[in-house]
């Protein structure tokens, strides 16, 4: 080894080097530093997710829903978040507010768009379109890449546990009632059927939920029906009409 | 393999000997992961090819969704795993001069991370996931791996304490700062509450945001200490051993040791330019990405310059080649990360396949090179033969791989950068030029070209392994003795 060794280069031979407890401490806090510091603010809420009107937690529906999106990995290939880029918001609308994910775990913002971005999808599309599309994406978009979905059209939807879904997703904070909980089943199942009892319930428990046959197979609830709930809810909830984006809490 | 470890009537821990077995099955796994890898790769690019003939309707389970996950965590995870496993338990042996600690706990490891694997594997198919990339194994598997690896660290400290070198060689701070961060990495994102504990499914603790920015968090750094710290540890033992040259500097080593651990973790926040995270740290990740050049190249600088003096081997020795072309990637990769982590780059390049371009000259190009020099070195030690069986295989998994991995990047980065450009495309009446869909059929011939590259590459990874089972078959002239691993890795300076 060398005759001359700097300072540092010194220390480094004597200590760190000579002692692996040594090395690994400091090998522990130099890797500490960046991620505490960049992640730590994050978690004082208010100065992270503005606040917006709209914004509730997901129906049983649209959560079980949101669980096959999950499932089948299809943010491998679509993105849910809009970016504030002059042709993005033209595409497909305003770009996205933190708040609109604060209920997304997991978060399904996505890193590649092989298809379209998901994040305003709700309401584009009619659920005859997505039907089709998602039982065969090429007999409506024929130049698309995308796999066919048919099996969820015959795949009756396991709920069973659909009680200890919301209930775990309170234990972060997410503002499901008592009420809500004990009739997750029961709200499920009345949202794709507009001639239930429990319409005028679901609805003052999730305002503007969105309550019809989706999958147009009145006789099962399938897991077509509970992913285009999801689909059709995406991007809808925030109020845009009293969100003021140039508000100081908006503009961090 | 374990079967051999209990041989003659019990444990075999010849304290004398340098324990090989783990690490022969390490190089085996290795290969069997890296060719299940590259195969599922060739049928994914194949199904953004040609979606008519590779979906199955029947077979949901085969959709892109699901193998896509299958192909990351094979390549990453279970052939850069191994790789890094198996090349650490014999780095540290031979540069500690000491048995590795711990009897047949590292066989703990090595099967403990097998079984990780196929648990993990199999869950994708079934549709178990937790829908965070790089981190889909779901909360049981997650635990199971955190277990391993806890006994791979206190495998790895151990042996270093009980070395009979007085100082701590530098391919071993990196395989140090490998095995600690990825535990705390994987520890954190993943924290998770289950919906029963006899379910797989469970929920993230953090949500939106935060979630966000904790996954690039993680998966940045699952480049950084996964694919290139551990990476870096291996190109610190074997071409120095391979070149039988010095480390060109040691006191670039530590310098660029530091800085690259320091800056990695602050550079997760590229992935989420121009999205709803407070732009502050966006601004603080692209900062720190730009930065991370310079410790990037240090690295880079440390392994080429090492070859001073024995530049000739380029032409002689395939492996050498190999190896060096491998760090040439690795600066090529790192100089465009910073590029890419640029704001109004970023704007252009994300979401499009040119990250996936970039990501493959690294994964391919540093981490499959490296590797597979590794294994060219590692098969004649361990199995104690001259050499490979044939050096002209060699030269073809070479030469495959190589043209592989150009027509692969090749085709990516106008791929993306065209798609890029589409978005945002405006026709004189200030109107979007075009519909998403037109841009999915622009790609289509990329995406041959690329399945193209991918197969040639999985096709020089066969050469490889019918080259590893003849030289280990026999058949090679077979030596006794190996040179002493430590003669030529101490620094020139």
């Amino acid at each position: 080894m060398s005759q001359k060794k700097g300072f540092f280069q010194g220390i480094h031979a004597r200590f760190l080097e000579r002692n692996s407890l040594i090395l690994t401490v400091a090998i522990l806090v130099v890797v500490s530093i960046g991620g505490v510091i960049e992640i730590a603010p994050l978690f004082y809420l208010n100065s992270t997710i503005e606040e917006v009107d709209g914004m509730r937690p997901y129906t049983p529906l649209e959560l079980a829903g949101r669980q096959i999106y999950v499932r089948e990995g299809c943010y491998n290939c679509h993105s849910q978040m809009v970016r504030p880029l002059r042709d993005e918001v033209e595409r497909y609308g305003h770009y996205s507010l933190a708040a609109e994910s604060m209920y997304d775990r997991p978060f399904q913002w996505g890193s590649k768009r092989t298809g379209p971005d998901l994040a305003r999808v709700g309401g584009k599309y009619s659920d005859e379109w997505h039907r089709d599309h998602l039982i065969d994406p090429q007999s409506v978009v024929p130049e698309s890449v995308m796999p066919p979905y048919a099996f969820l059209a015959d795949a009756a939807l396991d709920y069973g546990q659909i009680e200890g879904h919301l209930r775990t997703n309170r234990l972060f904070g997410v503002p499901y009632s008592d009420e809500m909980i004990t009739n997750a089943a029961a709200d499920l199942a009345a949202q794709v059927d507009p001639f239930s009892s429990g319409y005028d319930d679901l609805i003052a428990r999730y305002p503007g939920a969105q309550i019809r046959d989706f999958d147009g197979n009145p006789d099962e609830i399938t897991e077509l029906d509970a992913l285009i709930a999801y689909l059709q809810v995406l991007g809808t909830m925030v109020d845009f009409s009293t969100y003021e984006a140039e508000a100081p809490e908006n503009q961090r | 393999m374990l079967v051999g470890a209990f041989s003659k009537g019990g444990p075999v821990n010849d304290e004398s000997q340098y324990a090989e077995g783990v690490i022969k099955a390490g190089t085996i796994a290795t290969m069997f992961w890296g060719i299940a890898g590259f195969l599922v790769g060739v049928i994914i690019a194949l199904q953004l090819a040609f979606p008519n003939i590779f979906y199955f309707e029947d077979f949901g389970f085969t959709n892109f969704g699901r193998l896509r996950p299958l192909h990351t965590s094979a390549v990453i995870f279970a052939f850069g795993g191994n790789a890094l496993i198996a090349t650490s338990f014999y780095v540290v042996q031979r540069t500690c001069r000491t048995r590795i600690a711990g009897g047949l706990w590292p066989w703990f490891v090595f099967w403990g991370y097998q079984f990780f694997i196929v648990i993990a594997a199999t869950g994708y198919l079934l549709g178990i996931t937790q829908g965070k990339e790089y981190a889909e194994p779901e909360w049981y598997a997650d635990i199971w791996l955190t277990l391993v690896w806890v006994v791979y660290l206190l495998v790895f400290l151990g042996t270093l304490w009980k070395r009979k070198e007085p100082h701590i060689y530098v391919a071993n701070w990196f395989y140090l700062a490998f095995i600690v961060t990825i535990a705390m990495l994987h520890v954190v994102n993943n924290l998770a509450v289950p919906v029963n504990w006899f379910g797989a499914w469970s929920y993230p603790v953090m949500s939106g945001v935060q979630g966000a920015l904790t996954q690039w968090w993680y998966g940045h750094n699952a480049v950084g200490f996964f694919l290139t710290a551990g990476f870096l540890a291996i190109m610190y033992y074997f071409i120095p051993k391979r070149a039988e040259r010095p480390v060109f500097s040691y006191r670039l080593s530590i310098v660029h040791f530091w800085s690259l651990i320091f800056i990695y973790i602050w550079a997760g926040p590229h992935h989420l330019h121009y999205t709803a995270l407070p732009e502050w740290a966006q601004t603080l990740g692209m900062t720190f990405s730009v930065m991370l050049w310079m410790p990037s190249w240090g690295g880079m600088i440390n392994g080429l310059m090492t070859l001073s003096g024995a530049w000739d081997k380029l032409r002689t020795d395939p492996v050498i080649r190999m190896m060096v072309l491998s760090v040439a990637f690795y600066g090529m990769s790192t100089f465009e990360g910073p590029v890419m982590s640029v704001r109004a780059v970023n704007a252009l390049s994300h979401y499009t396949d040119w990250t996936i371009g970039h990501v493959h000259s690294g994964a391919l190009g540093w981490v499959g090179f490296i590797t597979f020099g590794a294994i060219y070195c590692l098969v004649p030690w361990l199995w104690k033969r001259k050499g490979m069986w044939s050096k002209a295989l060699i030269e073809w998994h070479f030469w495959l791989a190589t043209i592989g991995i150009l027509f692969y990047i090749a085709a990516m980065w106008p791929s993306g950068i065209t798609q890029g450009l589409m978005w945002r495309a405006y026709n004189d009446l200030g109107f979007l030029e075009y519909s998403f869909v037109e841009t999915v059929e622009a790609m289509h011939p990329y995406y041959i070209i690329r399945a193209f590259g991918g197969f040639l590459f999985l096709l020089g990874a066969l050469l490889m392994a019918y080259n590893v089972y003849r030289t280990i078959r026999g058949g090679v002239e077979e030596t006794e003795d190996r040179v002493n691993p430590q003669s030529s890795l101490v620094a020139a300076e």
